[in-house]
């Protein structure tokens, strides 16, 4: 048995129209002031100076590749500290799981990148094309001059707003005020001009044309996020017991023209949630995953509710607990209550607690360390006089942004003796001094020489002292001495 | 099966008619732009076999339109690699050896260099480490043959140790003293006997001080009356713990018997003058170099 049409489905679907139309309210304002903020912080980020003397870059937060540094701000990070990195990968991923529990896709509605340049390119458009039905009109309108000088237009202006998107990206890679002047006399590396090409080219592509079909076909975070949400997240809800039966114009409806037995709900059937839904959906039909809580249907009916004299809030941020206990008569919870709750709390207080533990490091690091690299090839050498000699290979990081004098000094190991590349054994003592260049890694080829009587394997100690501003710095890492067996 | 196919509520979206376990599936219809991007890849990858090697032939494959291999893409490389390092290589080829530890700049370019071109042309005998072995010269000690100054060691290793028919290269030549019946076996004991106490091996007995009067006739022309060993015509020290053959009984019996000649080839002739430099700087810098003999010819 199929209760289907005879005519054969198409296994493709084409890309229904999206033009949503221009709305006010409390949540497009919220959105507008993100959209500034964020954008702010894309552009401006690159541009920030901070000096940090004659050793290092100048640009407040530059990711060197190159060099492999990370400069934000006061802090500079390492290779091996990426620990860091990873720790601000985890605080994201908390950070997603807390949002995501107490406020739903609030990150799909506001502050992702796809969704804030969607946004901006449909401002653009409403400026060249005109409003939804404007819209609509001149897609379905025949090509004509008017029609194509107005695309031209849209597409250039889609084109400008690419190409800065793009281009703003490299500043965060490079010196940016050089960067810029080399890229725009053609002197920048490939690599810059092939990131802004193809960074203008998906900009162009996803925000221009692509935009919801980004989130519904493309991108893993919705699927993620539906995994997180529970019926105590905030959604975006129409109020179904309040709204339903639907029906359109008069607010005192008779029984005939719906014909149900009860009173119309408070939904008039305006269509205006669907009209301003910028991924084209009905937020009556439910929750669903195209629906990316941006809350502009919020606004929209919010503003038909007080045009009939009813009260807001009949599509609103609500939990599906809260719907099914508003629906049986309850009032409507606070929303502090809402978000304050035991599993936001404990995501919370994660959070803090990494982002804590990591300031709280941060501020304590030592700027150098020490390792020793015993060569294995040979293990150790016999030397003429009976000694044996081993070679190690110090490694001096100077992670402070002046060069330092750092002293070296052998621990345990009775009767040896070390120098290095530049000295001969004559010159062997405990302890060695070499200058280390501010923010470097300095490797320090040293020869260890001790009597050949002794442990086959005997444990010692390099330990590196320096000053750092008024602190005294230290570390030591253990080494071992090889003998000859006897 | 297909024919359970059924709209599905509350989504209104056909089912494709299987069914496990109640378990049903949607058949949604993939995006058209999808399909597109499914076509281009497909033309990318067709435009892919064009340009670059692709489609297998009976003995070889297609070249494509641009040319490309593998191999020449490394030619290219290490083109523009033999091209940054132009400058170091000029600037070691200009610089005196003498003068080359003086430039840290350039002796750590040349160790470098050296350290490569060792791994090719050295590990065979002297070992990976420049450890050596029996018969092969631990090239990372303090005991040095020929010499261990920088000027020396470039010099063994540009003209080689007893290269065949080549009149600069170092030479010199122990006798058989056993073999050719210079010596007779109770001799060489008594020789034996004595080396052993001047290297400290053990303690004097009546044999070494018989010893003793046969090392001054017959050894201490090359070796030295006290035998430390005479650089200048390679003759080893003899009172220190490194032996290159061994250092017990029966390896010096065997050396003061049949004598011992190792070759080194003259390099000269196989590498071109700044690998020679890199690879003495490579020598020099592990740790046995010595600056005695650069300190007295600078005076």
């Amino acid at each position: 048995m199929n209760d289907l049409s005879t005519a054969p489905k198409s296994l493709y679907e084409r890309r229904k129209a999206v033009y949503p139309k221009a709305v006010d309210g409390h949540y497009r304002r919220l959105k507008w002031a993100i959209m500034v903020v964020t954008l702010a912080i894309y552009y401006v980020t690159p541009w920030l100076r901070w000096d940090r003397g004659t050793h290092a870059p100048d640009q407040a937060v530059l990711v060197d590749l190159a060099h492999r540094r990370f400069y934000f701000g006061p802090l500079e990070i390492w290779p091996h500290e990426f620990y860091y990195v990873a720790g601000l990968l985890i605080m994201a991923g908390v950070g997603l799981f807390l949002v995501t529990s107490a406020v739903g896709r609030a990150w799909c509605g506001y502050a992702c990148p796809q969704t804030v340049w969607t946004d901006l390119f449909q401002h653009i458009e409403r400026f060249i094309d005109g409003d939804r039905n404007a819209q609509a009109r001149l897609a379905n309108a025949p090509w004509g001059p008017a029609k194509v000088a107005r695309r031209l237009a849209k597409w250039s202006v889609f084109l400008l707003v690419s190409l800065a998107t793009g281009g703003a990206w490299i500043f965060y890679f490079a010196d940016a005020p050089t960067l810029l002047r080399d890229f725009i006399s053609g002197d920048a590396a490939f690599v810059a001009y092939a990131t802004v090409g193809v960074l203008t080219a998906t900009t162009f592509i996803f925000g221009g044309f692509m935009r919801e079909q980004v989130c519904i076909y493309m991108c893993p975070w919705p699927r993620i996020q539906s995994a997180m949400m529970d019926e105590k997240t905030l959604i975006v809800t129409y109020k179904d017991w309040r709204g339903e039966p639907r029906g359109r114009g008069k607010r005192v409806a008779t029984l005939a023209d719906v014909g149900s037995p009860e009173r119309l709900g408070d939904c008039v059937d305006c269509d205006q949630c669907v009209a301003v839904c910028p991924t084209g959906i009905d937020i009556r039909e439910g929750p669903q995953i195209g629906c990316i809580t941006c809350a502009l249907c919020i606004d929209a009916c919010d503003s038909v509710m007080a045009k009939i004299g009813k009260p807001r809030g009949l599509i609103d941020y609500a939990t599906l607990d809260d719907c099914k206990a508003e629906a049986a008569g309850a009032a409507p919870k606070p929303l502090l209550k809402t978000v304050l709750r035991p599993r936001t709390l404990v995501y919370f207080s994660l959070w803090s607690a990494i982002g804590l533990g990591m300031l709280a490091t941060l501020g304590g690091r030592e700027r150098l360390s020490i390792s020793a690299l015993h060569q294995r090839n040979p293990a150790y050498v016999q030397l003429s006089d009976g000694h044996v000699r081993n070679n190690f290979t110090l490694k001096l990081r100077n992670m402070s942004l002046q060069p330092r004098t750092f002293e070296i000094e052998m621990g345990g190991l009775p009767g040896g003796a070390m120098w290095t590349g530049q000295g001969t054994r004559e010159t062997a003592a405990r302890t060695v001094r070499t200058v280390v260049p501010a923010d470097a890694l300095a490797k320090l080829p040293i020869f260890v020489v001790a009597p050949g009587e002794g442990q086959a394997s005997e444990d010692f100690s390099f330990t590196v002292r320096a000053r750092n501003g008024e602190r005294q710095e230290a570390d030591v890492t253990q080494a071992k001495f090889e003998r000859p067996a006897r | 099966m297909a024919e359970n196919k059924r709209i599905d509520q509350p989504t209104g979206t056909e089912t494709v008619g299987h069914e496990w376990d109640g378990i049903e599936e949607l058949n949604t219809p993939l995006p058209r732009w999808w399909l597109w991007a499914f076509y281009a890849t497909i033309v990318w990858g067709l435009a892919y076999t064009i340009f670059y090697p692709a489609w297998p032939m009976i003995s070889s494959a297609t070249a494509g339109t641009l040319n490309w291999t593998s191999r020449g893409q490394l030619d290219q490389e290490l083109a523009a690699e033999r091209e940054k390092r132009a400058p170091i290589v000029r600037a070691i080829a200009a610089t005196p050896i003498e003068q080359l530890p003086n430039n840290a700049m350039l002796m750590q370019a040349a160790v470098e260099g050296g350290r490569a071109a060792f791994r090719v042309n050295c590990v065979q005998c002297h070992g990976s480490g420049a450890a050596g072995s029996k018969g092969y010269p631990n090239l990372n000690d303090d005991d040095w043959l020929w010499g261990g100054d920088i000027a020396t060691i470039h010099g063994s290793i540009n003209e080689g140790i007893r290269h065949p028919g080549h009149d600069g290269t170092r030479l010199s030549m122990m006798p058989a003293f056993g073999k050719d019946g210079l010596l007779q076996p109770a001799d060489v004991q008594a020789l034996t006997a004595y080396v052993q106490t001047i290297s400290g091996q053990q303690n004097p007995t009546a044999l070494a001080r018989q010893g003793a009067g046969l090392f001054a006739t017959n050894c201490a022309a090359c070796h030295g009356a006290d035998g430390k060993g005479n650089q200048a015509m390679g003759a080893p020290n003899l009172t220190d713990a490194i032996w290159l053959y061994g250092g017990d009984e029966e390896s010096i019996a065997t050396t003061i018997n049949n004598s011992r000649s190792g070759v080194m080839p003259r390099w000269g002739d196989k590498l071109d003058g700044v690998t020679v430099k890199m690879l003495t700087a490579y020598v020099y810098s592990l740790g046995g170099g010595q600056k005695e003999k650069v300190q007295t010819a600078s005076r």
